[in-house]
């Protein structure tokens, strides 16, 4: 194929556009990451002066440290919580119930519909209706409600790739529902399952908006401790935080690819 | 292949098997989707060690048949005994049934050993036990070795030979075949066709297989419920159902088969004669009692009762070659009869004299040199 002048110019300004976009996408991430590393407390781009000092004081602010406990606390709770609870949930309706399968879709697309500070409100009002304090388990209840929709995606994602025909093999077999569920169905239904929690593990830990309305001083979660920090100071220790969560994320995520498969574990596989 | 010796006392000639019952019947048994009859009032008797064939056209109701056997689905209507047990309401696990699938469903996170086993763990079998009946099991689908794969590890012969030992493992009742093998290769599937005749009369175990392919059918069955929406329009031998089909769809669904327009001439007991062109032949009776004697029939020849005559003889049907095709052990010849036949009729003649012999564009007579002509009322006109 010749390459004409033309068809040059036509690639090149492909390649252009490709790295335009990325750096857009890219670019809020590079500048807090190198705002990071600023020695000055201002939030001054570009930095005059290098210095590691803002990762020493994000680490050692104890608001931090308490928040990434509780967030870790609420997460692994409320993940696990609506693993089980949407689980049970989804394979029920796929199984027994076809009317739901319209209120199942209701919740599913829940999320996009109903905003977060809406679930924290509703959620603050009902319980101070009911007298119950500001403690972990208002939090993690918030987050239950917030991350099930996904959970239960995921579950009904697998469960519709699962070949009905095995079960029935094993009930032929002489297994009882019970035994077919904790033998068959739940093993199988596992990468979905698995990617349902992570997905809600992630959207647990980098919730704000929601817990900021039912958290306290006690309870509350990283990004609450941050932005209650970002009210009273403007230095760029947020930024050195944002660097950490960034290369962190990036690793659980590379090790979880390389044992798991990311295709698997977000379910973004073709099957 | 030590499993079929204690089967053999274990199933086939169980309890059932002496007092006479039946290993599996269906008593008018019916099953509606909605508003559409997937299953009407299915009669059905399998005796012990039969190989009970469903054939029929996708859609017939085949499998609705089968699960409802399982206990995969809930009949509508009628009752169904296995063993002369009541099980119309008995859940499928309950019911001590081996099914088999097209797509096998081996349980892809198990190994085969455990594919195998899931139906003695679940029997609560010991250990040992298990043990060694999945190795009998595996020798006896010749998959010796085998036992540590994962089945996505097994061609797809491999992996319905497994199936099949997961479901012969429990000593099922009976044993229940969904099209195991449409999913093979040519001639791989004649050899799972052997292959799974010989272990059935071994083992002895009743069996319901479900095909739409007639030749599977005709080889392998002791005797075919013929299906066609829904309905069953005919239990027999192979034999039967290929020389004497009950009605008009049995007929042209199993084997090949001329139609030709006929008249009804004579009626003598179990015996009508019918007539087509000068020719006269004798039919059942039967399935022409509605007739009165000159009505217009349809006669159905099979191909490979109809021979070449040289020249016109007194009695014989004329006609002209149409189109030749070798078939290596034998020439298919197309032979238009004008005013009998609406498309060629199909004859096939041994050997390859008809080669030579009948070119086309040759003028033929026509003879019939079998008892095993049926006629039918001509179809239902739309109104
Ligand atoms: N779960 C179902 N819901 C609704 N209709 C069904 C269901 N299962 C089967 N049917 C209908 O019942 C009829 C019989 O289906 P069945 O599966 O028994 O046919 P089959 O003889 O096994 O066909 P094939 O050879 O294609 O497997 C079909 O018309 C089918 O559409
Ligand atoms: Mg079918």
């Amino acid at each position: 194929m010749k390459r004409s002048p033309a068809n040059m110019a036509l690639r090149w300004s492909g390649r252009i556009l490709v790295a335009a976009i990325l750096l857009f996408v890219l670019l809020p991430g590079i500048v807090v990451a190198i705002t990071a590393f600023n020695d000055r407390a201002i939030l001054a781009f570009p930095p005059q002066a290098w210095s590691l000092r803002w990762f020493w004081r994000a680490f050692s602010y104890s608001d931090f440290g308490r928040g990434f406990w509780n967030g870790l606390t609420v997460t692994l709770w409320a993940s696990s919580i609506a693993l089980v609870v949407g689980a049970a949930f989804a394979i029920a309706i796929h199984r027994y119930n076809f009317v739901l399968k319209s209120l199942l879709e209701g919740i599913l697309l829940s999320p996009l519909i109903i905003p977060h500070y809406t679930i924290g409100l509703g959620v603050l009002i009902l319980a101070s209706q009911a007298g119950a304090g500001r403690g972990f388990p208002l939090v993690i209840l918030t987050h239950v409600l917030l991350v099930l929709p996904f959970v239960m995606r995921s579950t009904f994602i697998s469960l519709e790739n699962l070949d009905g025909r095995l079960e029935l093999a094993a009930s032929s077999l002489g297994a009882r529902p019970g035994r077919i569920l904790l033998t068959v169905t739940i093993p199988l239904l596992l990468p979905g399952l698995l990617s349902g929690w992570l997905f809600a593990a992630i959207l647990s830990f980098n919730e704000f908006t929601a817990t900021l309305f039912v958290s306290s001083q006690a309870t509350q979660t990283l990004p609450v401790a941050m932005y209650n920090y970002v009210r009273e100071f403007a230095d760029p220790t947020l930024a050195a935080l944002s660097v950490i969560y960034i290369a962190v994320t990036a690793l659980l995520l590379s090790l979880a690819n390389a044992f798991l498969g990311l295709g698997k574990i977000l379910n973004v596989d073709a099957h | 292949m030590l499993m079929h010796t204690d089967r053999m006392g274990a199933t086939a000639g169980s309890e059932a098997g002496r007092q006479g019952q039946p290993a599996v019947q269906l008593d008018g048994v019916t099953k509606r989707f909605g508003n559409s009859v997937a299953l009407h009032e299915a009669w059905l008797k399998i005796q012990p060690g039969e190989f009970m064939t469903l054939l029929g056209p996708s859609g017939c109701g085949k499998t609705t048949l089968l699960n409802l056997v399982a206990g995969f689905l809930e009949a509508d209507g009628g009752e169904i005994f296995i063993e002369g047990t009541l099980v119309t309401e008995t859940p499928a696990h309950q019911r001590e049934i081996g099914i088999v699938f097209q797509n096998y469903a081996l349980f892809p996170h198990m190994s085969v050993a455990n594919n195998i086993a899931y139906g003695l763990k679940t029997r609560g079998i010991d250990r040992k036990q298990i043990a060694r009946r999945v190795d009998e099991a595996l020798a006896l689908v010749r998959l010796d070795g085998f036992g540590d794969r994962k089945p996505r590890q097994l061609s797809g012969g491999q992996q319905q030979r497994v199936a099949l030992a997961r479901a012969l493992v429990i000593k099922p009742k009976v044993l229940l075949l969904d099209e195991p093998f449409s999913a093979l290769d040519k001639n791989l599937r004649g050899s799972m066709q052997v292959e799974l005749k010989q272990i059935q009369r071994e083992l002895g175990v009743t069996t319901i297989f479900v095909t739409h392919d007639q030749g599977e059918a005709l080889s392998m069955s002791d005797r075919i419920a013929v299906m066609s929406a829904g309905r069953i329009r005919q239990i027999a031998a192979p034999g039967d159902v290929y020389r004497r089909p009950a009605d008009r769809f049995v007929a042209s669904f199993v084997g090949n088969v001329n139609v030709l327009a006929g008249r009804l001439v004579e009626r003598r007991g179990e015996v009508a004669t019918v007539s087509v062109g000068d020719m006269r032949l004798e039919v059942p009776a039967a399935p022409l009692a509605k007739l009165a004697i000159g009505d217009d029939v349809d006669v159905f020849i099979r191909p490979e009762h109809l021979a070449v005559t040289s020249g016109r003889t007194p009695g014989s049907l004329c006609g002209t070659v149409t189109t030749q095709v070798f078939q290596g052990d034998h020439i298919d010849l197309y032979i238009d009869i004008t005013g009998v036949a609406r498309a060629p009729v199909l004859l096939r003649a041994p050997g390859i004299a008809a080669l030579s012999s009948c070119p086309a564009g040759a003028d033929v007579g026509l003879t019939v040199g079998s008892d095993d002509v049926v006629a039918f009322p001509p179809e239902a006109r739309e109104p």
